[in-house]
């Protein structure tokens, strides 16, 4: 099967990586069964952390809301299975700031019961966009393909602006990881639909759904289910094979030809994008009611003993995942949730798989190892950016804290790809350096932010001293003059009144 | 269980600059066997003295620097400046000529600006021309090439050895038995001579495009270069530069006016035009760093080639070109900042 790759725009730079990806796709998804228990951290997406609703002690149902958002972006969790609130306690979580997050952490009784979910109707078509926009809002579903921010809200951002196509993210650019490919190869039909229902609740008329060109068997299986769907508003893309093209922004420029703007999103030049595990989400909740509380991970790496794509509930610990699928190889020495090239490296396994999780990767260390020399500025960094920054200059006003220049030459733009990193012949750790620096950019802004605000208090206080001080000065000086209007008489009264407690006495 | 935790990503690089080093280093090989087989042993002894000097200068002034030595040893690139400088010099070269340019080259030119990475100027062309300046006498001997019928006194392996190391030839011999001019400056003399192309192409010492035996070291240097290109250690865009600087207005000159102007053939084999296109200019320090910056870089080298050649008062200007355009990169640079994708197709130059 072949789809048609006319009409593509052109993605700067990137890099054709060694897939690694045949050894977990050997074998079709497998089940990980019910862990005993199930840690459920209260933040797995963009937003603020939802706010739990259930008490310790409480016995929930597989399906039932365990935290609801609280603030304007977030997206509820629900229980994976049916059990017993043990706690509600810091947990080791993959997030890059801070080891532990608040967690929910349910005993499971084994029972599996699912809670019933009233007042919801498969009949997508006879809901209002909105209705039917509210409807997902519940269903806990966030972007599946890393980014987590949640689906009802960027869907309702993106009715805000004039949407001419949705975009469905099958590009699985980074090496090891094959959920989506899975995903695609086992339940096109669902990931259709759920596209169909996404369409439905934007008026959408046009979606692509983008495959690369190294997925045949995804990109049969999508053909043929949508042989039988029949419905011409879906459009099967087939890309080129190249990290990273599965940004949802360079995504955009490749499908479309468009460039979404420096701090903008996709919305910004008409693209909605949905990662085809989102969609697959989407149609679980909306046509089969189930929330999202499991997802497919892949668990690869060569320090894993038998590379798979399995499904599990969120929540699992990702020992007992990996354990289900056979346990480590030989050095495990780094556990990456996450992609090898943007993943991140977390200290143990008791960290939980959450919604975010799309790999677990366990390599050696010697994987990547080299000293860190001298910058010759050979520009091949500049070369494979995604973004056509110039990595060289940007290392250049990093090391000399220049936040101007740093500004000036795009390092808010950088989308952390990690392939300037790949081609360093001096194994400068890039991605990592514009990392801090872009954190020590924000720090100055914040300090910036801050010093303004105590400026302004300062200044108000200034005035306000200045004119209080007026104000006295003002009253003094009406005082004054009164006491100089009424002068003689005034003296001559006191006199008078001396006079009398004399003659008084 | 517990892990070991790294910042993303999690691969790294599978080139070095070390191993980028060697196989600069390799890929000038053949075009050393060829000068050393026209003009004698001589290039292996100041291949030697460079090399030494310039690893010796290197180590010691990391030393002085509290550095570790061995990261600036390994790298290799001291050996790179030491084989570029030596190209550049006449095989009969005395030692101390030699060491002086590597040391400047290494210390001055490279490490007094902050090493490897921070050099402003191409390290082997600022010691080149140190030398060039302070010793202008040493540097005209060059030996004709052994090649056909040209009239050369080839120096034995002893002789060359001991003029390198004393700087004095065999009693029976004069500097004008074994030193001839280059084409180059036969060529320039020529012309100065009011004599037209064809007369000068007419000695012995003269090729197909450039002079012969310099010709074939020519050939062998495209050839690395090609090699260079094809293993993407350089780029297409300084190469290209130099060729388009040096050959537009050589052949524009050579169509007005044929019998004053050498052809651009013998521009591009005539002196180090190939060594310069390939490996001098190329060195991706001292050179302007995006592509398009790079393209400018090259023309800047080759127009200043083919202007010093004709009209300055020294034979060849390919150090001198490089080091000017050298001075040029940060304004090409800021000029030719690549787009940013997401800020309008209009951004970039500020």
């Amino acid at each position: 099967m072949t789809a048609p790759t006319y009409d593509l725009g052109k993605l700067h730079g990137g890099l054709r990586l060694p897939a690694h990806k045949s050894d977990a796709t050997a074998q079709p998804i497998r089940d990980v069964p019910l862990p005993p228990q199930l840690i459920l951290p209260i933040t797995q997406h963009v937003g603020d952390p939802a706010q739990p609703v259930v008490g310790i002690g409480n016995r929930v149902l597989k399906g039932q809301l365990l935290a609801e958002p609280d603030g304007t972006v977030g997206a509820p969790i629900h229980a994976s299975s049916s059990g017993k609130i043990i706690a509600i306690e810091p947990w080791p979580v993959a997030r890059r700031l801070g080891d532990n997050g608040p967690c929910i952490i349910i005993e499971c009784d084994g029972d599996d019961l699912a809670v019933e979910h009233e007042g919801l109707t498969a009949d997508y078509l006879s809901l209002q966009p909105a209705d039917l926009l509210l409807q997902i809002l519940d269903g806990g579903i966030v972007g599946l393909g890393g980014a987590v921010f949640p689906t009802a809200q960027k869907l309702m951002q993106a009715r805000t602006c004039d949407i001419d196509f949705l975009i469905l993210n099958g590009v699985e650019c980074e090496p090891y990881i094959s959920c989506d490919d899975m995903l695609m190869r086992e339940r096109a039909a669902e990931i259709l639909s759920g596209a169909q229902i996404l369409m439905h609740a934007m008026q959408i008329d046009i979606c692509y759904v983008v495959v690369e060109s190294d997925k045949p068997e995804a990109l049969n299986s999508l053909g043929g289910a949508l042989g039988e769907l029949d419905d011409d508003r879906l459009i099967l893309k087939q890309v080129p094979t190249i990290f990273p093209s599965g940004g949802e922004d360079q995504l955009v420029q490749l499908v479309t030809n468009r460039e979404v703007p420096s701090g903008g999103l996709p919305t910004d030049v008409g693209c909605l994008v949905q990662n085809v595990g989102t969609a697959a989400a989407v149609h679980d909740w909306v046509i089969n009611h189930e929330p999202l509380i499991s997802r497919v991970t892949t668990v690869s790496g060569d320090g894993i003993a038998n590379p798979m794509n399995v499904r599990a509930r969120i929540g699992t610990p990702v020992a007992d995942v990996v354990e289900f699928t056979g346990g480590y190889a030989e050095r495990p020495e780094h556990l990456i949730i996450g992609g090898p090239m943007t993943g991140r490296s977390v200290s143990t396994d008791r960290v939980p798989l959450v919604k975010a999780t799309n790999s677990i990767l366990v390599v050696h260390r010697t994987s990547f190892q080299g000293r860190e020399l001298a910058c010759i500025r050979c520009g091949d960094c500049a070369s494979v950016c995604p973004v056509q920054l110039q990595p060289q200059q940007l290392f250049w006003y990093a090391c000399a804290d220049d936040e101007e220049k740093l500004r000036e030459f795009g390092l808010t733009d950088c989308i952390e790809c990690g392939c300037c990193d790949l081609v360093c012949p001096s194994h400068i750790p890039l991605t990592a350096d514009f990392r801090i620096a872009k954190g020590r950019i924000q720090e100055l802004a914040d300090e910036k932010a801050r010093a303004e605000r105590a400026r302004q208090r300062f200044e108000a206080r200034n005035e306000r001293l200045e004119r209080e001080k007026k104000d006295r000065d003002a009253e003094l000086a009406r005082q004054k003059a009164s006491a100089k209007q009424a002068g003689p008489e005034a003296i001559a009264e006191i006199l008078k009144r001396k006079q009398q407690e004399s003659e008084d006495d | 269980m517990e892990f070991e935790r790294r910042e993303s990503p999690y691969w790294s690089a599978r080139v070095a600059v070390p191993s980028l080093m060697l196989q600069v280093l390799a890929a000038l090989v053949p075009a050393a066997i060829a000068h050393v087989w026209f003009f004698g042993p001589g290039f292996i002894f100041n291949l030697l003295v460079a090399s030494i000097f310039a690893v010796g200068g290197e180590a010691l002034i990391m030393y002085l620097r509290k550095r570790p030595p061995e990261v600036a040893l390994t790298d290799y690139s001291a050996l790179v400046t030491a084989a570029l400088l030596t190209f550049a010099l006449p095989s009969l070269t005395p030692w101390w000529v030699t060491a002086t340019g590597a040391l400047f080259a290494v210390v001055v030119a490279k490490h007094l600006y902050g090493g490897l990475g921070f050099n402003l100027f191409n390290p082997a062309m600022a010691g080149y021309v140190v030398i060039l300046v302070a010793f202008p006498m040493h540097l005209n001997l060059w030996i004709a090439p052994r090649i056909g019928d040209i009239d050369y006194q080839f120096l034995t392996i002893l002789q060359t050895l001991k003029f390198t190391l004393t700087g004095s030839l065999p009693e029976a011999l004069g500097f004008d038995a074994v030193s001839r001019p280059t084409p180059l400056d036969v060529m320039k003399s020529g012309l100065n001579g009011l004599r037209t192309v064809s007369e000068i192409r007419a000695n012995p010492i003269m090729g197909d495009f450039g002079g012969r035996g310099w010709e074939w070291i020519g050939n062998f240097l495209a050839l690395g270069g090609f090699w260079l290109l094809i293993k993407k250690i350089i780029r297409w865009h300084i190469p290209v530069g130099v060729g388009i600087g040096v050959l537009l207005p050589a052949g524009i000159m050579y169509l007005i006016e044929p019998g004053t102007n050498p052809s651009p053939g013998f521009h591009l084999f005539g002196g180090a035009t190939i060594l310069c296109a390939f490996f001098i200019a190329t060195d991706p320090v001292s050179a302007a760093t995006s592509p398009k910056g790079r393209l400018i870089f090259g023309v800047g080298i080759g127009l200043l080639i083919y202007c010093i050649r004709t009209w300055g008062s020294y034979a060849d200007g390919v150090a001198f070109a490089v080091l000017i355009m050298n001075m040029a990169v940060p304004v090409i640079d800021s000029m030719t900042r690549p787009h940013i994708v997401g800020h309008g197709k209009t951004g970039g130059a500020s």
